[in-house]
């Protein structure tokens, strides 16, 4: 049982209200010059609506987040085996280099002669990810995967216009195991989604994508390795299928952690796929972003890539990089884009950090990256396949290999009164972040682990050796420990359906200060 | 009168001359905690399996489809007025979802009486 | 390898529990064809010496905006951004977490965007917020389709003082979703001349305020105009700073309100990664694209926070979701409210004015050059001049004297005809020795 203590903190976990239950208009943490009495020139339309943003000073705000932050698990904290989301280790030099005053304080329509050693940054990104994938193109701009899923799609169905067939090809297959962001982009960039359903061994069957070829295919959006940790074996063939067709092949590029230096996204005929930064290149996830999702384009959509785009000058043999900002610009090369997919030229930022992780691994690294992934995550299939189901693990005393994340279910604890959701707060409770749940949703009850090759061993095992514990404590009938769980983490479980019947979704003055803060105190 | 199901887990009871539709126990014990409806409009013209509304929990949405064609006559005021709570406390009751004046009655005669929508719902 | 810590023996006892030999067993099933062999051609790996060295040469061959006397902005400003927001912003716990999907361990990001969505909403004086979008752009394009969505209406009609990179964004983004996108012809001083297109097919009318050439506009008439007509008020900005100083597009009408925050807490970096800010009226929040935190309380009755009316997002709603965004500008969110914390109201007033001040300076300035004329009337920190002969060479040429000048109105928008037009800003960076020699460097450039 745990102590209440007078305070409501838990030893050095502190209770923290909000900035606007204890700040006030009048507080800062700027000293600015004092302005000079200029009269305005904003023609009568000066603020007259209330501000009313709370201040602090500068000690104030920075025990503030500090307290937030320690709410908070992390990366660097532990094992973060977040099922299709890559949480490896997010190297420093990668965030020293980023803020080199030379990139970081560099305004993005500054005259090209200023910025050199920015294009050259984004040529040398773009050569890498061109040269791993196998691709002869790659559009740098799109901010995130969904971003970059978009911008295949529309340079898909660009290239369908261009041979008079946008009308016609409106279909899309999407497999039933895809990631939410698949369908929610076929449909936004105009398409219709069919979906191909899940088979019980999670794979995509070339029979079913035949099944559903026909004249008003666009194309196929695929993730390989799938959202269930496996490689497609029938990838290559599904793709010339779709190519035969007359479709276009989508590849989303979640997983490609797992393959990456190992495998050529282009020997497998796909014709666009996002990276992303965020995952495979270890750029920080920051708490849900900021991402980067440059795409990779085969040579039939590599005409439709969005501006902005680099082009090579030379003049006086000097080679020089430019801008091509508008269409115009490209007249004579052949190249048609679809568009713009955002302000300016994409995530710099993440260009920068992406291209230092590069350069550190090198060829030699990122391959290594890919095996090391792969074998941590089936020597966690190894350890925990007698203790849990793992659906596509193999028979009992055989190893049916997964990728870079493996998958189990539920089916084993359940019948006992424990679910996903309760495995996976118990094991907050034990200081870990959990497993990712319930997806894909074509297994019930999914827990897709993640462990990423940053891991070390003895961290594998510690993990594995909890999970086990977890298992035996469910055969015990302890099921209660799982239902109240987590008792130790900074809450216990949070009420999602009052959370969404009453939306309250921002500070109001007026809002019983007094009363939350009770709240956060008890 | 009796109850038809459908495999989508609505249900439809004539009463007098309009059906009145809603989602099943079983479909209401999956979703969880409703937190959202979304009924169409009175007047509005929907085909049998033609999305007619939305239900969601906190985690999950569902598409609620016209279990028999014909025109909403009416839709129920606790779930307008947001009390959710009656969607999960009575699916087959007070928490009925919308009323439709059907265009074709055979078609109620398709759909699956208690005893087959009861063992469709065992095989699940 | 420093960032990989399997050794080679871990690796042999790792396969052997496994039960396999190689591990090109654990990728049997890839063709045979694809396997590579060979390591791909790129150079190897490298110590941080020579990574630092070699990332260190490429940013020395661009000039940083603070070695220059520099007013550029046109859709990204040069704020000072306070040390504290980069030591809060690298801390492992924000930094490497991911998103907030278990909210018992993620308090410390939720209540931070729950501090987030409270000050957008009250600096735009707005209902709601979300937990914010990629960029200004992108959420100006999110801000059109929501829009359809609510009015199922197919037309969108822009302003012609919209950011052009806003304007192709939307379009490219609209389109595709078979709506029309109708675009103004570029004005600095006519936003309400979109009134004019109204009509009972318009979803949205889509405005800018400052605008593009930095005039101001009261979107109040606009916005009457606009509901009059069924269709939505659409309010986007690419300058947030000047809402500590102007009327809010909230408090004029707008249904809902879009732009760019990076002005706060974020540095220039090339164009990104930068945070969307996004608002909306309460009615509206089911078609609000984008995450949301909300407040609840836990099991024990403590007041704590979620991502909450996730159903409208692609990972339940899948084709039917109100988006297709997932990961979003998390870190750069929290660097927005960490800067505006310190800031305070107080702090806000005083730099948007600062702002403001020296904006006025440098029109004065500029004005006094023979042959320069400043175009813009109204305005907070960012003005258009005309400028004798091409912008873009005008330009070109400052530089060359470490002058940023602006942006040639002809590069953002080549089809405008407005080859003679620069867009200038100042901010609280410029000191009046930067004033002088902008003012200097034009002189000598226009003999």
């Amino acid at each position: 049982m745990i102590t209440q203590t007078t305070s409501g903190n838990r030893g050095l976990l502190q209770a923290e209200p909000l900035i606007f239950e204890t700040g006030h208009a009048t507080g800062t943490g700027v000293d600015l010059p004092a302005p000079k009495g200029t009269a305005n020139k904003l023609g009568g339309l000066a603020r007259k609506a209330a501000l009313d943003l709370p201040g602090f000073s500068e000690p104030e705000t920075m025990r503030h987040f500090v307290r937030l932050s320690q709410k908070n698990y992390a990366i660097d904290l532990g094992l973060f085996p977040l099922g299709s989301c890559t949480m490896k280790h997010n190297p420093r030099l990668n965030e020293r280099t980023a803020r080199f005053e030379g990139f970081a304080d560099i305004h993005p329509l500054q005259p090209t002669a200023t910025i050199q050693g920015a294009l050259e940054v984004m040529d040398e990104l773009a050569h890498w990810l061109c040269t791993l994938s196998g691709m002869p193109a790659v559009a740098l701009s799109p901010k995130a995967g969904a971003h970059g899923e978009m911008c295949g799609m529309l340079a898909i169905k660009a290239a369908l216009e261009a041979r008079g067939e946008g009308q016609t090809r409106k279909r899309v297959l999407v497999p039933e195991s895809a990631h939410g962001t698949n369908p929610a982009t076929a449909v936004a960039a105009g398409f219709i989604v069919d979906e191909i359903p899940a088979r019980d061994d999670g794979r995509v069957h070339l029979d079913d994508v035949v099944a559903k070829l026909g004249s008003d295919v666009a194309g196929i959006m695929m993730t390989n390795p799938n959202t269930c940790g496996l490689f497609e074996p029938e990838i290559k063939r599904i793709a010339d299928a779709i190519h035969e067709a007359g479709g276009y092949f989508y590849c989303d590029g979640a997983n490609y952690n797992a393959i990456v230096g190992r495998v050529r996204p282009g020997d497998l005929g796909v014709d666009a796929m996002h990276i992303n930064l965020h995952k495979t290149f270890s750029t920080p996830h920051g708490g849900g972003g900021p991402g980067a999702g440059p795409t990779v384009l085969s040579a039939a959509l590599a005409p439709y890539a969005p501006l902005p785009q680099i082009v090579i000058e030379k003049s006086g043999g000097v080679r020089q990089l430019v801008f091509a900002e508008h269409e115009a610009e490209l007249a004579g090369t052949g190249r048609k884009p679809f568009g713009r997919m955002c302000a300016f030229h994409g995530q710099m930022g993440m260009f920068t950090r992406a291209l230092t992780y590069m350069l550190s691994h090198g060829s030699d690294g990122l391959r290594q990256v890919a095996e090391d992934a792969v074998l941590n995550a089936n020597y966690l299939l190894a350890r925990l396949k007698p203790h849990f189901n793992a659906p596509f693990g193999g028979p009992k005393n055989e190893h049916a290999p997964c990728m870079h994340e493996v998958l189990f279910d539920d089916s084993s604890i359940k019948p006992k009164g424990v679910e996903t959701i309760d495995m996976a707060k118990a094991l907050l409770d034990e200081g870990y972040h959990p497993f990712t749940t319930y997806f894909p949703l074509v297994v019930h009850g999914a827990m897709l682990i993640e462990p990423t090759e940053t891991e070390p061993k003895r961290e594998l095992d510690r993990f594995a050796d909890v999970m086990i514990a977890l298992a035996e404590r469910v055969n015990a009938g302890d099921v209660e420990h799982f239902k109240q769980a987590p008792r130790l983490a900074p809450m216990r479980r949070l009420d999602d359906t009052r959370a969404a019947r009453q939306p309250k979704l921002r500070w109001r003055r007026g809002d019983n200060g007094a009363e939350a803060a009770k709240h956060a105190a008890e | 009168m009796t109850t038809r199901y459908t495999k989508d887990h609505e249900w439809v009871r004539m009463e007098g001359d309009v059906a009145v539709v809603g989602i099943t126990t079983y479909a209401a014990e999956q979703l969880g905690d409703v937190v959202y409806a979304e009924l169409p409009a009175e007047g509005a013209t929907f085909a049998q399996g033609a999305d007619m509304a939305v239900v969601e929990s906190a985690k999950t949405a569902s598409d609620v489809y016209a279990p028999i064609s014909g025109v909403i006559a009416g839709a129920n005021d606790a779930i307008k007025n947001e009390k959710w709570e009656i969607i999960n406390h009575s699916p087959q009751g007070e928490g009925w979802f919308v009323k439709i004046r059907p265009s074709n009655k055979a078609e109620l005669d398709a759909l699956m009486d208690e005893a087959a929508y009861a063992n469709y719902v065992k095989g699940l | 390898m420093r960032y990989l810590p399997l050794t080679n023996t871990d690796r042999q006892q790792m396969l052997s529990l496994i039960g396999t030999k190689s591990i090109d067993d654990l990728f049997v099933d890839v063709p045979k064809h694809a396997l590579l062999k060979d390591l791909v051609d790129l150079p190897k790996k490298q110590g941080e010496i020579e990574v630092h060295r070699h990332m260190a040469r490429l940013a020395e061959k661009n000039t940083p905006a603070g070695r220059t006397a520099f007013f550029l902005g046109g859709g990204a400003y040069r704020h000072h951004v306070p040390a504290t927001v980069d030591h809060i912003i690298q801390r492992s716990e924000f930094l490497t977490a991911y998103t907030p999907y278990q909210p018992e361990i993620a308090q410390g990001t939720l209540q931070a965007l729950y501090e987030f969505q409270s000050q957008v909403a009250q600096l735009l004086d707005m209902e709601v917020s979300n937990a914010s979008m990629y960029d200004g752009s992108t959420a100006c394009a999110e801000a059109a389709m929501m829009a359809a969505r609510v009015t199922k209406r197919k037309k969108i009609i822009f302003s012609g003082g919209v950011h052009p990179h806003y304007i192709d964004t939307a379009r490219t983004a609209c389109e595709a979703l078979g709506l029309e996108v109708v675009a103004l012809p570029a004005a600095i001083d006519d936003e309400a001349a979109v009134s004019k297109h109204l009509s009972a097919d318009v979803a949205a009318v889509i405005v800018q305020s400052p605008n593009v050439f930095g005039t101001i506009t009261d979107l109040t008439k606009i916005a009457e105009a606009a509901h009059g007509a069924g269709s939505l008020m659409v309010a986007t900005f690419t300058e947030c700073v000047s809402f500590g100083l102007i009327e809010p597009p909230g408090a004029m009408g707008a249904d809902i309100v879009c732009g760019e925050g990076q002005s706060i807490g974020n540095a220039l970096n090339f164009g990104g990664p930068y945070v969307g800010l996004f608002a909306t009226k309460e009615k509206f929040i089911r078609q609000m694209p984008g995450r949301v935190c909300g407040e609840t309380l836990d099991a024990d009755g403590k007041r704590g926070f979620v991502l909450t009316l996730s159903t409208r997002e692609q990972h339940i709603r899948r084709e039917k979701a109100t988006s297709n965004i997932c990961t979003n500008s998390g870190l750069c969110q929290l660097a927005w409210t960490v800067h505006m914390t310190l800031l305070g109201e107080q702090g806000l007033r005083q730099l948007a004015t600062l702002n403001h001040e020296r904006a006025i300076e440098l029109a004065d300035a500029l004005g006094r050059v023979k042959g320069v004329e400043v175009l813009t009337k109204r305005f907070f920190n960012e003005i258009a001049i005309r400028v004798p002969g091409d912008a873009q060479k005008v330009v070109d040429a400052l530089a060359e004297k470490g002058v940023i000048g602006g942006v040639a109105m002809s590069r953002l928008n080549p089809k405008a005809g407005m080859y003679d037009l620069l867009i200038t800003c100042a901010t609280e960076m410029n000191t009046d020795k930067d004033i002088a020699a902008y003012v200097a460097a034009l002189k000598a450039v226009l003999q």
